[in-house]
């Protein structure tokens, strides 16, 4: 019952959105307060809890040891989990994940994976047979919307804060030795939301705005300036122009974040 | 059997199968092919081979889920053991519930929704032989399969993609293309409206490869669309030929 | 102001027809003063208004409306019915037996059972709720023989015919009697199997010629060459 959004309070955002403006005060183009602590789980190889706004994601990964792909014997791999969990909104129920957060993980992962965020030819323990596995699990603890820019944020941070152990290979057995070596890492790429309310672009919404939106559109950008993913979501559509005003959009955002994070 | 080809685009331009950089694969529409089904097209596009089936508007199940105000869509996009290389689990994998509901997604926009609430309408795809550019050829034939069910639709939707391989980008990508080029972006469009309802990208694009992409990709949309057309009215266009011939005996 | 389509020319959803002021029709929407066909039919005209004839669609029920269904369901107090449509309709039990309703003696099963078929009229419908039906009206009640066909239910008004006079050629040359739900499913009543499917395979031909002109000859001529035949076929 909580989350369904009353219609006069839907037409309030919409119309206060053609003017420009939002219910928390924030420009159009505007992230809302961001907070990033990392190393919050000690248990985890590496870890991160962002709030952006009211919403609040945690991250933990953990380095294990196993097979890489048939078809890539000298990378290591990544592999990419979220949970909506029913902690986060009443709108959640427990279970097996649904296609949000299957959707989710895998936006996250697209942006991890395609901008080569991690070296993974350095996760090679042995060519063909034994690789580290970087597991990523995404924790949604608070859903109060744009839960991708959030989870993204908080999954590379996991990353850069996570280190593996260091190990040496004797007599074909795999020994750990003392010591940490952190998870290579070569790029730092961002993801930017934005729903279009209206005929407007808004980035980073909140829940009630996401009530609202016809769609939404993310940029995953590295920090090269170039997309590694896109993904438009929701059941309504974006014009051309608008899909191309969209990502001249994301670049700005991911630049000044950028900045911020020192990424 | 796994041979690495050299080149992806020979010196002449010309791709693994021939095409030149803005060639579409050919591409071949079948309308009505279910006969149990409300609406339902075949679809050929290159190698792929895809099947989508439309059941409803009917009554929802379960009835919770029904909704007051409209129609509740739901989509199931499901590849064949059979239609890759390499044995594919029956078992829905994490790739196609994601793709079921982008797919829903883009066509969602094109129905009526509003018109038959408490209703729920069932689109199902089928991938019997896939080779790059599945989810595009999906949108195609299920959009095509809700407009011969007659449920009322602002539009069609059509989809297509373009992506990069080596240094070029590139129309409809096949299989090959996609796993060794550098990026794929499958865009789905409601052509009169101008209406973007699909778009994807993984890889990685400066900005003005992205720009490029997607208008190639708008293109090869808008030319497909011309077949979806003519596809729909091909049942009915027999029928008066028919006529026509036997008036003539 | 112009409409861009000759009539009777084939339209699918999203294709612009008219601009200007022209009033929408069925089978179509708006944008801006534009129209749009919503289905894939046939472009008719008069005047103002344009509509498409959809080539299928669904039926969508209409208090007034005369329909065939299938009881799917008894239930405590009535029973549930299939006529064709997305929405399942009702069938109150007091409306059949006239009175009401004493669930310790009257046993529903035997008045009407799954499986059984009625000629009913919807009496109420709307966006809220599942449509009414009553059979407490001449004509309306159980079916006990003939053969049931379906076809979309846009069709029927050409089975009909311009002043019934499809269905009333087709009754006289087949000699059957002929009841048309509007939800598209039509009961046809013979005095033998031969006269029954003469019928049906003069319907059906409808329904896939529907969007052809000289219709009316065809069918007539068709059932002629079929009696014809017949008679022919008993002097051998």
């Amino acid at each position: 019952m909580a989350s369904i959004i009353t219609r006069v309070k839907q037409k309030h955002i919409t119309q206060l959105i053609e003017k420009e403006k939002r219910l928390d005060g924030r420009d159009l183009t505007d992230y809302r307060e961001m907070k990033i602590e990392q190393g919050i789980i000690e248990r985890a190889e590496g870890s991160a809890r962002v709030l952006l706004g009211k919403t609040e994601v945690v991250v933990g990964t953990k380095i294990e040891m196993g097979e890489p792909f048939p078809d890539t014997p000298n990378e290591g791999v990544l592999t990419v989990n979220a949970e909506l969990t029913p902690i986060a909104s009443p709108a959640f129920e427990a279970g097996p994940p649904d296609e949000v957060s299957i959707e989710l993980a895998r936006i996250v992962d697209r942006g991890i994976r395609e901008s080569k965020a991690i070296d993974t030819g350095k996760l090679v323990i042995e060519q063909g047979k034994k690789v580290f596995v970087a597991f990523v699990d995404i924790y949604v603890l608070n859903h109060d919307g744009n839960l991708i820019d959030a989870s993204a944020l908080a999954a590379m941070s996991a990353l850069l804060n996570t280190k593996m152990s260091n190990y040496e290979v004797k007599e074909g057995e795999i020994k750990i030795k003392p010591g940490y070596e952190p998870l290579p890492i070569k790029k730092h790429p961002i993801t930017v939301t934005m729903a279009k309310i209206g005929n407007r672009l808004v980035v980073d919404p909140t829940f009630e705005e996401e009530q609202v939106m016809d769609a939404r559109i993310s940029f995953a950008i590295d920090e090269d300036h170039n997309i590694c993913a896109i993904q438009k979501g929701g059941s309504g559509y974006f014009e051309p122009n608008q899909v191309l005003e969209a990502a001249k959009m994301a670049k700005e955002k991911a630049k000044e974040l950028r900045k911020k994070l020192n990424w | 059997m796994n041979d690495k080809p050299e080149k992806l685009i020979d010196k002449k331009g010309l791709r693994l199968d021939g095409r030149k950089a803005d060639e579409l694969r050919p591409v071949k529409l079948e309308v009505g092919v279910i006969p149990n089904a409300d609406g339902s097209a075949y679809i050929e596009h290159g190698k792929n081979k895809i099947l989508a089936a439309v059941y409803g508007p009917r009554e929802v199940h379960p009835k919770h889920l029904a909704l007051q105000d409209r129609t509740v869509i739901k989509c199931r996009y499901h590849m064949a053991p059979f239609s890759v290389q390499e044995r594919k689990s029956p078992a829905p994998s994490r790739r196609e519930i994601e793709l079921s509901k982008v797919i829903r997604e883009s066509l969602e926009p094109a129905v009526f929704m509003e018109y038959y609430p408490r209703t729920m309408v069932d689109v199902f795809i089928e991938v019997l032989q896939a080779d790059g550019g599945t989810r595009c050829a999906s949108i195609t034939a299920a959009a095509l399969a809700l407009a011969d069910s007659g449920i009322p639709m602002r539009d069609l939707v059509v989809a297509c993609a373009a992506g990069k391989v080596e240094d070029t980008i590139a129309l409809d990508l096949m299989d090959t293309e996609d796993k060794l080029g550098s990026a794929d972006v499958p865009v789905a469009l409601m052509p009169n409206l101008n209406a973007v309802t699909l778009l994807q990208m993984d890889g990685i694009l400066s900005h003005e490869e992205f720009e490029t992409a997607v208008n190639m990709a708008l293109e090869g949309c808008k030319k497909i669309y011309t077949m979806q057309k003519e596809a729909l009215k091909t049942k009915y266009v027999n029928v008066s030929e028919e006529i026509k011939e036997e008036a003539e005996e | 102001m112009p409409i861009f389509l000759e009539k009777r020319q084939l339209v699918t959803p999203g294709d612009l027809i008219a601009e200007g002021e022209y009033i929408a029709g069925e089978n179509t929407f708006t944008e801006g003063n534009r129209i749009f066909a919503a289905r894939v039919g046939i472009v008719e005209y008069e005047t103002k208004r344009v509509d498409v004839v959809a080539l299928k669609a669904f039926y969508i029920p209409r208090p007034g409306d005369i329909v065939i269904g299938t009881i799917t369901e008894v239930g405590f107090n009535g029973w549930t019915v299939d006529i064709n449509s997305p929405y399942i309709a009702l069938l109150r039990a007091s409306d059949v037996l006239s009175r009401p309703f004493k669930p310790q003696k009257d046993d529903l099963p035997q008045v009407l059972d799954a499986g059984d078929l009625i000629v009913a009229k919807i009496t109420s419908y709307n966006r809220t709720h599942d449509p009414q039906l009553t059979v407490a009206e001449p004509g309306l009640g159980k079916i006990t023989r003939g053969q049931i066909i379906k076809i979309t239910p846009t069709k029927i008004p050409r089975v009909i015919g311009r002043k019934g006079s499809m269905i009333s050629m087709i009754k006289q040359e087949t000699g059957c009697n002929i009841i048309l739900g509007l939800n598209g499913v039509v009961l046809i009543t013979g005095k033998t199997l031969e006269d029954e499917q003469l019928a049906t395979k003069a319907l059906l031909k409808i329904e896939q010629e529907s969007h052809t002109s000289g219709l009316t000859d065809r069918i007539t001529q068709m059932l002629k060459e079929e009696k014809t035949r017949k008679e022919e076929n008993k002097n051998e």
